[in-house]
């Protein structure tokens, strides 16, 4: 029952891709045309992936904590944060790697604030976030002191621009954290223990798993995920841009997840569909520039879309499509 | 029409929920100057009949009388135009306000249109004064104590309505000392000619506070009384539908000799939750635990199982002291729980049947031995055989099941832990009669396979059927340790309803 199940939202998303990817290429003919030039590959499609990786590895990190009935809104000011330590370390003359491991230190201790606000004093998750979405910023400011800090360091930006095997770096590194991550959930008991404290905490309690560990060890990839993405976006601009860098992306990244089928009030997730949820959103970004509408249709097309994504994924929607379809498989047999 | 000095009555009152039939044609009349106590056990009806007499619940049968008017109530609101007032539990006033616009909201006296803020608390210290409070009323509600703001519930209902106060378990997070001063209040309430309906699982207040008691049992009216024509027992026998003529002793204990000790519990408790107990419990032992609901029995086995963990006393297991601060240690030494609330405690209801049998198993392999998908359909499929569940597919979300079988779901899950000492609370309520039989045989099973367990159930017939010794408990605290021929719904009944010595904490006091 359950694989059938799954078997329909793995369809819904990926045909919601290949519709609006399909869309795109409508709009604009030249859409999947990619090309090899020195050393990598170009084009639109590519785009839409490198232009996505950011929200795909907030959603990687969004996903796991949804799935506990939690939600990280401060996941676009953590990338602030870490775009600004990282910059200003390269700047005062630290090495790349230096100035990475920095970024992460500053994601991992914003993810374990936020841990210990769920978990040990029991705020609720969106309110305890709330904090850091708005002090973060306040905080990349003071880091950067209201500049925007640019650099040259070689690290950062080849992390921002640069390619392996042909396909641009945060291609690359949201792919390799989204096998990571999907293996670790899934090979260990963790997802598990996620989906059981996401349907009822105190039952998972009860039945005797840490779910104060638990709940601190999701935040903490939240944070150390919101970092990554805002090293890929400082290094991209080669800048730190406290201001800009990584703001809304926190609700994209919720978007990217509700679309993959993880369900706000917690429990069933899915790590790769909401990279595909991510992935979604950035294919009408770009489908909707290139197509040459003018920008403000933006928001309102992509609002239209996202309804009938997630009316189709409805209970209501639920039903009839199981009803046809039980009726289909009923048939084939 | 004699009835008619009834100043509020249900006469031949029915709900029905679904197929449940939740009150069942019960009459229920309430005098003006009286406290009448309702009493019963959980699934009683109270709270549904209390529900109807303030509009928030519409009978499917029978009617309401105010003053010997039929009425239609359509909502509490509705209620309170003809003079019903409630106050629950839990307050429900807003805590950030001052104590006079708590008591005044939504009629405060005004001047030019806008709060005579000076007059509402002139107003509010003189209606204080009269509860015997002398508290400033610009203060903050949420300042003072739970006592004081149950209080202010109270004056705010009583200037509202007037006629008919529900308290719904007005006492059950107060001390002693705050108890007393409620029942003032009540008594001097009562004195001014209100009809007091008074709802509370403790039945020493009943005796101090009642006129009459009105008894409910699955639905249905039991009697009406006269709380000075009844005595404790023949109270506790009413709510537990027990006669006193019944008497089923077993001899369990001349049949199994004495086993070795597996846990021994001394002086173990925790302050506002269970008095320290003294318990030992042996291999292969079934020790029942007896008790009205709110005595105390599920406090007791959530400081066993460290939910809320222990902070006085010592535990020892098979003679070498342990100690349990929280459900994982307690599961790390072989302890299983199944909560009496299946749905809110127990079951994860999204996820499938497999997962929820393995999870506990898994919880204590922890986080990177995990159990492959065939591992948990083996044994999900083997402890839900060992249980007979019935699911037509083990992948099936667990919320589909019905409420015994979800029962067994969670005995199964503990099962699979291989526990040496089992808790089990309520383990039978709410469920089907197979599903009742399946899971008493299994406790019956485990105390011949050497298990030993804890079970609190309020079905005396049940606890007589399997324990090898039972406990029970009142007022928080363990009153009577029931061994061999003593095992019998008659003296367990006289136990629970027995006013005990007084404790030297009573005597301190």
């Amino acid at each position: 029952m359950t694989r059938i199940s799954f078997g329909r939202i793995f369809n819904t998303q990926t045909i919601a891709l290949v519709s609006v990817l399909l869309l795109n290429w409508i709009l604009f003919p030249g859409f999947f045309k990619i090309e090899w030039q020195d050393g990598r590959l170009f084009g639109s499609l590519i785009d839409v992936l490198n232009r996505g990786a950011p929200v795909a590895i907030l959603a990687i990190g969004m996903t796991a904590v949804i799935a506990t009935k939690g939600v990280d809104l401060s996941v676009g000011a953590v990338m602030a944060m870490s775009g600004a330590v990282a910059a200003t370390l390269v700047v005062a003359g630290y090495s790349g790697p230096v100035a990475v491991g920095g970024a992460l230190a500053v994601g991992l201790a914003c993810g374990l604030w936020n841990g210990v606000l769920v978990a040990m004093l029991d705020i609720q998750p969106i309110i305890a976030t709330l904090v850091l979405m708005v002090a973060g910023r306040g905080i990349a400011q003071l880091i950067t002191e209201g500049s925007i800090v640019t650099f040259s360091d070689p690290t950062l930006i080849f992390i921002g621009t640069g390619s392996f095997l042909g396909m641009p770096m945060p291609v690359v590194i949201a792919f390799a954290l989204m096998v990571l991550v999907t293996l670790v959930v899934r090979k260990t008991a963790i997802g598990l223990f996620i989906e059981a404290v996401g349907v009822n905490r105190s039952a998972a309690t009860l039945a005797g798993i840490r779910s104060r560990l638990l709940l601190l060890t999701v935040y903490s990839v939240s944070g150390i995920c919101a970092a990554i993405a805002g090293i890929i976006v400082a290094g991209d601009i080669r800048g730190a841009d406290a201001n800009n860098a990584g703001l809304w992306l926190e609700l994209d990244a919720i978007l990217a997840a509700v679309i993959g089928g993880t369900s706000l009030l917690g429990g069933r997730f899915s790590i790769p569909m909401s990279v595909i949820g991510a992935l979604i959103i950035q294919a009408m970004n770009t489908g909707i520039l290139v197509s040459g509408y003018p920008p403000e249709f933006n928001l309102v097309v992509k609002a239209g879309i996202i309804t009938v994504i997630l009316m189709i994924q409805s209970p209501l929607a639920g039903q009839v499509l199981g009803f046809f379809g039980r009726k289909k498989s009923g048939a084939s047999r | 029409m004699a009835e008619t000095a009834f100043r509020m009555e249900a006469r031949g009152v029915s709900k029905i929920f679904g197929t449940h039939r939740a009150l069942d044609k019960v009459d229920f009349g309430l005098l003006a100057g009286e406290v009448h106590a309702l009493l019963g056990e959980n699934g009683a009806g109270k709270s549904t009949l209390i529900k109807i007499l303030t509009g928030a619940y519409q009978p499917d049968g029978g009617e309401v009388l105010v003053d010997g008017e039929p009425v239609h109530l359509d909502s509490p609101l509705h209620a309170q135009s003809f003079g019903i007032g409630t106050v629950y539990q839990e307050v429900n006033l807003l805590p950030n306000r001052s104590v006079a616009e708590n008591l005044f909201l939504g009629h405060q006296p005004t001047r030019f249109g806008l709060v005579d803020r000076k007059r509402m608390n002139r107003d509010a210290r003189v209606l204080l004064k009269r509860y015997g409070l002398e508290i400033d009323p610009s203060s903050e509600l949420g300042s003072h104590s739970v006592a004081v703001q149950q209080i202010v519930a109270i004056a705010r209902a009583v200037q509202l309505s007037g006629k008919v106060l529900i308290l719904d378990e007005p006492t059950a997070s107060l001390d002693r000392d705050e108890v007393q001063r409620l029942f003032e209040v009540v008594a001097s309430l009562k004195r001014d000619g209100l009809a007091i309906v008074f709802i509370t699982h403790f039945l020493d207040q009943v005796f101090a506070l009642a006129d009459r008691v009105t008894i409910l049992r699955n639905g249905k009216l039991v009697d009406t009384r006269r709380l000075s024509e009844l005595t404790r027992t023949d109270l506790v026998r009413k709510m537990l539908g027990k006669d006193i003529a019944f008497s089923g002793s077993t001899s369990l204990e001349a049949q199994r000799p004495v086993t070795d000790v597996l846990l021994e519990f001394k002086g173990y408790g925790r302050k506002r939750s269970v008095r320290p107990f003294t318990l030992t419990i042996h291999k292969g032992e079934v020790i029942g635990v007896a008790g009205l609901l709110g005595s105390g029995r599920t406090e007791m086995a959530r400081v066993m199982f460290g939910i809320d963990p222990s902070d006085e006393g010592s535990v020892a297991l098979n003679g070498k002291p342990i100690s349990i601060r929280a459900a994982t240690d307690a599961i790390a030494h072989g302890f299983g729980f199944c909560p009496e609330d299946r749905k809110a405690d127990g079951i994860f209801g999204d996820l499938s049947v497999r997962e929820n049998i393995v999870i506990a198993l898994q919880g204590k392999l922890g986080w990177f031995r995990a159990l492959n998908r065939d591992e948990q359909l083996d044994l999900a499929g083997q402890f839900g055989e060992s249980m007979d569940i019935r699911a037509a597919s083990l992948d099936m979300p667990v919320k589909l099941l019905s409420g015994g079988n979800q029962q067994k779901v969670i005995l199964a899950r503990w099962l699979a832990t291989d526990p040496a000492f089992l808790i089990l609370d309520e383990p039978t309520r709410g469920i089907d009669v197979g599903a009742h039989a399946e899971i008493v045989r299994t406790i019956n099973r485990l105390r011949d396979d050497g298990m030993a367990l804890v079970v609190i159930s309020s079905e005396i017939d049940e606890v007589v059927a399997y324990s090898s010794r039972v406990v029970v408990m009142r007022d928080r605290e363990m009153v009577a340790e029931l061994r061999g021929e003593d095992i019998s719904p008659a003296v367990i009944v006289q136990a629970i309803a027995t006013h005990g010595e007084p404790t030297p904490e009573e005597t301190a006091a």
